[in-house]
């Protein structure tokens, strides 16, 4: 076959991210993010979008010459990379050119003027060739990116992502510094504007990370040699340190982070804990379950029934005694699913659970059922957890006066999810290195093997669903008192997908990966408001990326990091 | 000389087909017997009849007394089967001391709590269960590579590895599908006599499939031939290859100048290059 042209090829490139970044422009996610800075006065996200598309097609561009000339050229790299970035940009430009002529809005609803003026940067339809301007720029400097020496690369990368970072979070970390005094506060307006960062943070942030990272890579190893020489006390007084480090800021930050963030972070909180639930069943076990919302509205309905003082009220009793009871009524369901549908396969085992979820929606919401579990008006009046004796339930509606401390806030029900996430991730974490752990993990990669080597796979299955059904329960039981009532409504399919999603994005099977796959996708989208509404496409492209650059997921669990770190050896030794 | 397993009547149907047709088998205790037979003759298929992968649909198999056509696959393994696969089914993303850790499932007993409080039971069970993984580890030849995932092993060694899973089940009767495919010439030498060792050593009873013929003529105690799913032919090696009606079961699938052993080198050359 005849080698193409790699000049012709990086044109192409140019021209299908051109069309990517219009498909953005057509959506509206440019002109949405136009309302929030990354860097302030300097760039904002929308562009930031659009830069990035044009860095990319560079950086693509750039690695297909390399691999149609079967080296670096690095001439002929940075050509690419700048034909690609331009043709990007001559395609926006042409969008520009034609929407000053057409009315393009009568097919595209968000081809509106702010949008041409986002793309001109507010200089008119006269200025438009600053866009393939930017875009040869763009693109030449995700040529260069390539090319440089893995000792700058690396760096770079890592500053540049702690900087994007930065400035996703930066509502964040401006209102933590904000709340802790008058000299913090000053220094949050210096590094972090309105929204993003402000020139200053970016500058600090960028060469911060470029000094650490170059001092690691030069003293990394002395530091680390420096720890494993360490007596085994002084080892084990170091991780206690960093445990201790961590609680500290995990238990903090709803306290300082105002009622708005301490919400966000409960919600990420109880997602990383059905997450974790869900990481028995499907990363352990890789029983695929679409249903799991389902354990979540059984736990959160058995807590409601038990302790709301409203109508649908039944015992009256106090959370603590509901939370074992629906954990257990949840386990319970969990088998009572599990035994007919475990005998399926794969994709079959999907749906089967798929259509459970549904059920139990649909029927707790069911007018049919209206008169135990409410219907469509739901159960409310979930009484919130008291430590301290609970005053006698009166009447219906009226809620039992709380003798000690009430765990009302949602910061307060934040400490009682993390607490039940440390407990279930070590629990998850015993379970992996156990008998049932490696039963788990090889009825996920054959489970023909498995029970030809001895493995009850009807037995072994079955608890793993047990104990994701449990979690899962104990989720909902949370959420419950969170919200203080519960309505079918909430107990959506979308629940359920969300779950599998940040299992996926964290890494399969990865105990950390939860937390990381939560925080990236429950807890950016509704950190950044303008995220949020095109959250299900961010969500289809995030896992598409992910599957093909990054299959492992964002924190890979324990044998996946040590197994690359073996090759890593390997090849080092052969080097 | 005591018999170990006992089929009577054996026979499996795919449909129109019958990949194994009333087949009676004997294996007795603590000898090396082989099946061989040209391609898509029902070998693999007997074996999942011994080992209860697919249900055999007519027939017997008794193995020590006990009936097993109606027990699940990991109820055969606790029985005292355990077997390899024709292409190479290890845990690919499990290292390789755990794919030989979930073989002695069958023998560690505590339950999910005990585990989850960690109490000195299970650490002690633990403790046992991985040196002896280990040991098998080395008794196959794989010392310090417990670490390495198993898809990232060389085809050889994940050869052993599937071997020494196999050993981990403790078996009195260990089934290996072609285990020498794929090898070169040296490393076929030495699998005949690990595979000897086995027997002479461990006391292991081994029933082989085999395709290549200087491996089954040199071991196997006993040969059983399948053609098209029936038996043709049972009795010793030198037997086996003087009669004619096996000679003529190969050469009508090779060429007609072919001799057999060459005919079968042919096969499994065609198989090594398929399984890799
Ligand atoms: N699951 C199945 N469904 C349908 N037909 C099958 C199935 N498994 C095997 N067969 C058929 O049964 C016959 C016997 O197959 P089997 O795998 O037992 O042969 P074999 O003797 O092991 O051959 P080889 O030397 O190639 O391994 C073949 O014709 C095969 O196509
Ligand atoms: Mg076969």
């Amino acid at each position: 076959m005849k080698k193409e042209n790699f000049l012709w090829s990086a044109v192409k490139t140019g021209l299908i991210v051109g069309v990517v970044a219009i498909f953005i422009c057509f959506v509206g996610m440019v002109e949405v993010f136009s309302k929030r800075d990354v860097i302030e006065k300097l760039i904002t996200l929308g562009q930031f979008v659009l830069l990035a598309a044009m860095f990319s097609a560079g950086f693509i561009a750039s690695r297909h010459t390399s691999s149609l000339l079967e080296k670096n050229k690095p001439v002929s790299n940075l050509v690419a990379g700048l034909v690609a970035g331009l043709f990007t940009g001559l395609v926006l430009a042409l969008l520009v050119v034609v929407g000053a002529e057409v009315n393009l809005r009568a097919v595209f609803l968000n081809a509106t003027t702010t949008l041409y003026d986002v793309l001109t940067l507010d200089k008119g339809v006269g200025n438009v060739w600053i866009l393939p301007l930017i875009g040869a720029v763009a693109g030449l400097l995700g040529a260069a990116s390539l090319l440089l020496p893995q000792i700058l690369r690396r760096p770079i990368t890592q500053a540049l992502v702690f900087v994007i970072f930065m400035a996703f979070f930066s509502g964040l970390f401006r209102v933590v510094m904000i709340n802790q005094g008058s000299d913090m506060s000053k220094a949050a307006k210096y590094l972090f504007g309105q929204t993003g960062l402000t020139l200053e943070g970016t500058l600090i942030f960028f060469l911060g990370v470029i000094a650490v990272s170059m001092l690691w890579s030069y003293k990394g190893k002395d530091i680390q040699a420096g720890v494993t020489r360490l007596p085994k006390a002084g080892r084990l007084s170091l991780r206690v340190i960093v445990y201790a480090l961590i609680a500290y800021v995990a238990l903090g930050l709803p306290q300082v982070s105002g009622p708005f963030i301490a919400q966000v972070i409960v919600t990420v909180a109880l997602f990383v804990l059905m997450g974790l639930g869900l990481n028995i069943t499907l990363g352990f076990a890789g029983l695929l379950d679409l249903g799991f919302v389902a354990f979540y509205a059984i736990g959160a309905y058995t807590v409601g029934l038990l302790t709301s003082y409203g109508a649908f009220g039944l015992q009256h009793i106090p959370f603590w005694v509901a939370v074992p009871i629906a954990v257990l009524v949840a386990m319970a369901s969990g088998a009572m699913l599990g035994l007919p549908v475990l005998g399926i396969r794969g994709d079959y085992l999907a749906i089967a659970t798929l259509g459970f979820g549904e059920i139990v929606r649909l029927l707790a919401g069911s007018d049919f059922l209206a008169p135990f579990f409410g219907g469509p008006q739901g159960i409310i009046g979930i009484q919130k957890p008291c430590l301290g004796t609970l005053g006698p339930f009166i009447r219906v509606d009226v809620p039992r006066v709380c003798n000690g401390l009430e765990l009302g806030k949602p910061q307060d029900i934040y400490y009682i999810a993390v607490v039940s996430a440390v407990i279930i991730a070590f629990v998850a974490w015993r379970l992996r290195e156990s008998r049932l752990g490696r039963a788990w993990m090889a009825i996920r990669e054959d489970e023909d093997v498995a029970e030809a080597l001895g493995v009850n796979l009807i037995q072994t299955k079955l608890l793993a669903y047990m104990l994701g059904a449990a979690f899962a329960g104990l989720g909902g039981a949370i959420f419950a008192t969170l919200i203080g009532s519960i309505f079918a409504t909430s107990m959506q399919l979308i629940v359920s997908i969300n779950v599998v999603s940040l299992i996926i994005v964290g890494g399969m099977g990865s105990i950390p990966g939860v937390i990381v796959g939560a925080i990236a996708l429950i807890g950016l989208p509704e950190l950044l408001r303008e995220v949020s509404e095109f959250r299900f496409l961010l969500y289809g492209a995030t896992l598409i990326i992910m599957m093909l650059a990054k299959p492992e997921g964002l924190w890979p669990s324990q044998a996946t990091r040590r197994e690359l770190h073996h090759t890593e050896v390997e090849a080092g030794v052969k080097a | 000389m005591t018999t170990l397993l006992t089929a009577t009547k054996v026979t499996k149907r795919f449909g129109g087909l019958v990949a194994v047709n009333a087949v009676d088998f004997e294996i007795p205790e603590k000898s090396i017997v082989s099946m061989i037979g040209p391609n898509g003759a029902g070998k693999t298929t007997f074996f999942n009849c011994i080992t209860g992968f697919g249900k055999c649909d007519e027939g017997e198999i008794i193995f020590e007394g006990t009936p097993t056509q109606r027990l699940r696959p990991d109820q055969i393994s606790r029985l005292g089967i355990s077997r390899t696969y024709q292409n190479i089914r290890l845990f690919a993303e499990m290292s390789a001391l755990e794919n030989i850790l979930v073989g002695q499932h069958i023998f560690l007993h505590s339950s999910w709590m005990s585990a989850v409080i960690g109490t000195p039971k299970v650490h002690q069970e633990e403790r046992i269960a991985l040196a002896e993984a280990q040991r098998l580890l080395d008794f196959v030849g794989l010392k310090g590579q417990g670490d390495m995932m198993a898809r990232n092993l060389p085809y050889g060694a994940q050869r052993r590895l599937e071997i020494a899973r196999a050993l981990a089940t403790k078996p009195k009767l260990l089934l290996l599908d072609e285990p020498s495919a794929g090898m070169n010439p040296r490393e076929t030498e030495d699998l005949t006599a690990f595979i000897r060792q086995l027997r002479d050593e461990l006391g292991i009873t081994i029933f082989l499939i085999e395709h290549h013929m200087r491996v089954v003529m040199g071991i196997s105690e006993h040969i059983t031939v399948l053609d098209y799913g029936e038996k043709i032919a049972e009795g010793t090696p030198a037997e086996i290859q003087k009669n004619p009606r096996v000679i003529e079961a190969y050469l009508g699938r090779g060429a007609a100048t072919e001799g057999m052993a060459t005919a079968h080198e042919r096969h499994s050359d065609k198989t090594n290059s398929k399984l890799r």
